[in-house]
């Protein structure tokens, strides 16, 4: 039998450095508000309770409206909660900035990332190959995304490697990502984008960095092109049923989706 | 002649928006042949549609509010089903071009019209009797916003029945509600109608403000005003500075979509991220203007049935006032993965962790305005105690979203759906029932009946927790919002525990209704003579239940901050002093058909506008400019109350309070 509790379980279950620092965080942040938010709840029934109408034994204080050092704590109270967790946010936003590389001695994987309607593309501009709704990639590698769109906003999300960024129409976004441990890691679009929005799913396949050098020989081995031509096919508004592969990709066929996005 | 109107415009083919058409067209019909058949027309007319009275404005409001919630209610149920079915290979029983429109339809409908006019509806009918004054500053103003308000209602209804709703999230962001990429008329819907309510919106405040700032009863200091007022007053404030921006910023997307201008669209230069900026400066506003006024209802609630006044009444003032302040500067938050760069991130997130602070100030006021005080277990109190532990985890919730790299990984999920409803239910609409079950009794001169507003509260409650806590948990797991369908059947359990929530909740709107229907049947036993069957502090409670058109014989006078609480301490029983004083005649402003004439012609602009129509959209500018103007050649705008009849009234009212 299935147990109850889900065996997807995404940003709970980080599988890299990005993902695992926000879960962190969560946690953290969570921990330091709880231990307001639960007194606070008690203390609310409690209070409603003793003091209920009926209850005789309890102090009454019916003009007692203003006492300086309780206001002083009620205000001290949260304000050192905020204080605490704004400098989290301040230091956390700059070390977990999307564009901010990985330090690794490994070299990065540049990968060139394009939301169309409803599929994701992944161009390997190095690797000179490209691929539909699937992304393979080596463990361990620091992996730079530089993303943008053909049209309709989409938000590009891998819930166990961390951070999502906007793919946004004649810009590019970057962000810095990094997979620990091989396995294959549901990816989808958190930007609604149309009709086609929730089959924006593609996997995220990480291998050991010897099976990726072999997935890229096989893959090279193709014949499909991405090219203009073949772009523009792809990007007809439609739902992509399996994962594809180029062999090649033209040159600066990126820079062309973006221009073409913006009309030129 | 009908522009891009024809017969495919109605959903001949599609059975469930027929369906509902029906029903809807059927329930219309039926309360219109109920009210010409009971020969209820004129008396409508003359006493609630060309009224300007803001407690039967405020009424009508309200009534608007729960008739809209049961629409938003069915679009909820239907994307909860439809979430509970769609898992796995299984695609539900809503293709996406009708889902899209539901939760769409939902968001823009539960916000625009129903929390907006439900609390809208509670500072019309609250604030000038707690002010002690006669009405609002502007009162033709006020129905007319009232009417320009339900002509936004009409156009989204309509949306149902003659064509489609936007399928582009409540928010409609471009580009994808540009018309490369939204060619139908469902944004278009979505902006005339919103334009058209916006407008009466942006009135409201206008008229609100001026109210609270200039019209309070002799001694009514700023530092003597209710604590609802306070609130109210800040909310004004910010529809004021917020209103005209969403205005503007729908217009900017009308003139893409009409006249192909390039502000938001990805060629020739426009930016879809300029409008998402803009979109969130009214929006993150929005929300405060929405739940400020409930935290007044709280004070008022919490402070009334404690039997204390309320702790720390500057304290909750400057921090009313600080939020209002700050809502305006962390709009950014809600795209802080548009890739703006950490200083900008952190600036926001601290900025929006910030408000965490005066919010926090007034739970624990509210916390010690129960200490040592004798807390009386009604509904309304149900519904603050509720909210006060409730909204502590919607508002830790989102300062956990404040934080940039946690907002990384919960962006757009079900957390953040959870924490939204959790702010929004368990703050703005546990006090918009809190203050309705509070101040009913102050509207029709009968109490509610308090088993099923106690049931009504239990279903709410419960029906929140099991909705929206497995949608925390989903969010958590990388569940997006706005999915179809999904692959991962493990979450299906979750959002079944979900939809059973909503069933409880759908129980809880069942028990409003009923309570409504008891009441009204039962209402001899419920009557209030006394005006103040709560023992109240505020001087709403000093004059009859309902209060006459004219509230206060005589304008009371205010020596502290809880005026009726004072006087019934100095052993005076109503806010008319003495039998010996002489009665005067009031003048009060004439009823006028003006609203409900503009927005008449609104309605029809609005729908030519839609569908290109360009003759009737002429026909329907034309309609609304001639009502004002015939408005503005009147004779007489005002009436005289005769000091006879006030008198007569209110000597009617103390032998009948002595009995």
């Amino acid at each position: 039998m299935q147990s109850l509790w889900p065996d997807h379980i995404g940003v709970l279950d980080p599988q890299g450095p990005i993902g695992a620092a926000e879960r962190l965080i969560l946690l953290n942040a969570t921990s330091i508000m709880l231990a307001v938010v639960i007194p606070v709840i008690l203390l609310t029934l409690a209070f409603a309770w003793w003091f209920r109408a009926r209850n005789t034994r309890a102090i009454h204080l019916p003009d007692w409206s203003y006492s300086g050092p309780v206001e002083l704590v009620v205000w001290s109270i949260p304000a050192l909660v905020v204080m605490f967790l704004g400098g989290m946010g301040w230091i956390s936003s700059h070390q977990l900035d999307p564009p901010r590389p990985i330090a690794s001695s490994t070299p990065t994987l540049n990968i060139q990332v394009a939301s169309l309607d409803w599929k994701w593309l992944f161009i390997y501009p190095d690797e000179g190959l490209a691929t539909v709704n699937r992304l393979v990639v080596p463990v361990g590698t620091p992996l730079h995304f530089t993303l943008t769109s053909n049209g309709v906003m989409n938000s590009f999300f891998v819930p166990q490697l961390g951070s999502q960024i906007y793919a946004m129409a004649g810009m590019t976004t970057h962000l810095n990502l990094m997979a620990d441990k091989p396995g294959t890691y549901p990816g989808l679009s958190a930007q609604f984008s149309g009709d086609g929005f929730a089959d924006m799913r593609f996997d995220v396949v990480v291998m050991p960095v010897e099976q990726y050098n072999e997935w890229l020989r096989t893959s090279r081995a193709g014949t499909s092109t991405l090219d203009e031509a073949s772009y523009l096919k792809l990007a007809k508004p439609g739902i992509v049923d399996k994962p594809m592969l180029y062999a090649d990709v033209a040159p600066g066929m990126f820079e062309t989706i973006i221009r073409k996005a913006t009309g030129h | 002649m009908l522009g891009k109107l024809s017969w495919d415009a109605i959903p001949f083919d599609q059975p469930i928006p027929m369906a509902a058409s029906l029903l809807m067209i059927l329930a219309i019909l039926a309360v219109l042949a109920t009210v010409l058949l009971k020969g209820w027309g004129p008396y409508l007319w003359r006493e609630w549609i060309t009224s300007v009275d803001h407690k039967r404005i405020g009424v009508m409001y309200g009534l608007l509010a729960l008739v809209m919630l049961l629409r938003g209610f069915t679009d909820a149920i239907m994307m909860r089903s439809q979430q509970a079915l769609a898992a796995g290979d299984a695609r539900g029983y809503l293709p996406p071009e009708h889902y899209d429109q539901i939760f769409s339809a939902h968001g823009t409908i539960m916000i625009f019209f129903v929390a907006m006019p439900f609390v809208i509806g509670l500072m019309n009918f609250i604030v000038p009797l707690q002010l002690g004054v006669r009405d609002v500053a502007f009162p033709v103003l006020n129905s007319i916003s009232f009417w320009l308000t339900a002509a936004g209602v009409l156009l989204v209804n309509m949306s149902l029945v003659i064509g489609e709703f936007a399928k582009t999230g409540w928010l409609v962001y471009p580009p994808l509600s540009e018309l490369a990429y939204s060619p139908g008329v469902g944004v278009d819907y979505y902006l005339w109608a919103l334009q058209i309510s916006g407008a009466g919106t942006l009135m409201t405040g206008i008229n609100f403000t001026t109210t609270i700032l200039k019209l309070r009863a002799p001694g009514m200091g700023y530092g003597r005003m209710p604590i609802f007022c306070w609130t109210a007053l800040a909310s004004n404030l910010l529809i004021i500075a917020a209103f005209p921006i969403l205005t503007a910023t729908f217009a900017m997307l009308l003139l893409d979509r009409y006249l192909g201008f390039h502000f938001f669209t990805t060629d020739g230069g426009g930016n879809a991220m300029m409008y998402i900026n803009l979109i969130w400066a009214w929006g993150h506003p929005e929300v405060y203007i929405l739940i400020l006024p409930a935290f007044g209802v709280y004070s008022e609630v919490i402070s009334t049935f404690s039997g204390k006044a309320l702790f720390g009444y500057r304290s909750m003032v400057v921090a009313t006032m600080a939020i209002c302040m700050l809502s305006f500067m962390v709009w950014l938050h809600h795209f802080f993965t548009m890739g703006a760069g950490g200083d900008v991130n952190g600036v926001f997130g601290i900025a929006t962790m910030i408000i965490a602070v005066p919010t926090g100030v007034k739970i624990f006021n509210w916390l010690f305005t129960m200490f040592g005080g004798r807390v009386r277990f009604t509904s309304p109190i149900l519904w603050s105690l509720g909210f006060m532990c409730t909204f502590v985890i919607g508002g830790m919730t989102g300062v956990l979203l404040a934080v940039p790299p946690a907002d990384f990984v919960l962006h757009n999920s079900l957390f953040l759906i959870a924490h939204f409803h959790n702010v929004i239910i368990g703050g703005v609409l546990f006090g918009a029932f809190a203050g309705y079950t509070y101040w009913f009794p102050k509207a029709f001169g009968f109490t509610l009946d308090e088993r099923y507003g106690k049931a009504a509260f239990w279903f709410w409650l419960i029906g929140f927790y099991l909705a929206f806590m497995p949608l925390y948990l989903l969010g958590l797991m990388g569940a997006t919002r706005r999915m179809q369908h999904y692959p991962e059947t493990d979450w299906q359990p979750l959002m079944i525990v979900a939809m059973i929530g909503a069933l409880f909740i759908l129980a809880g709107i069942l028990c409003i209704a009923l309570q409504l229907y008891v009441s009204i049947r039962n209402r001899v036993a419920l009557r209030d003579r006394t005006g103040d069957p709560w023992n109240g502090r505020t001087l709403e409670w000093s004059t009859a239940s309902p209060p006459p058109p004219w509230n206060f014989a005589f304008l009371p006078h205010v020596q502290a901050p809880d005026a009726w609480w004072r006087m019934k301490q100095a052993g005076q029983h109503t806010s008319v002093p003495g039998a010996e004083r002489q009665w005067h005649a009031i003048t009060l402003p004439r009823n006028s058909p003006v609203g409900f004439f503009i927005s008449f012609f609104a309605v029809i602009s609005g729908f030519a506008l839609i569908w290109h129509i360009w003759w009737m959209a002429i026909i329907g500018i034309a309609g609304m400019a001639a009502s004002g103007l015939v408005h503005a050649w009147r004779i007489d705008s005002e009436i005289e109350i005769p000091a006879e009849e006030v008198a007569a009234f209110e000597q009617a009212r103390q032998r009948s309070a002595a009995t």
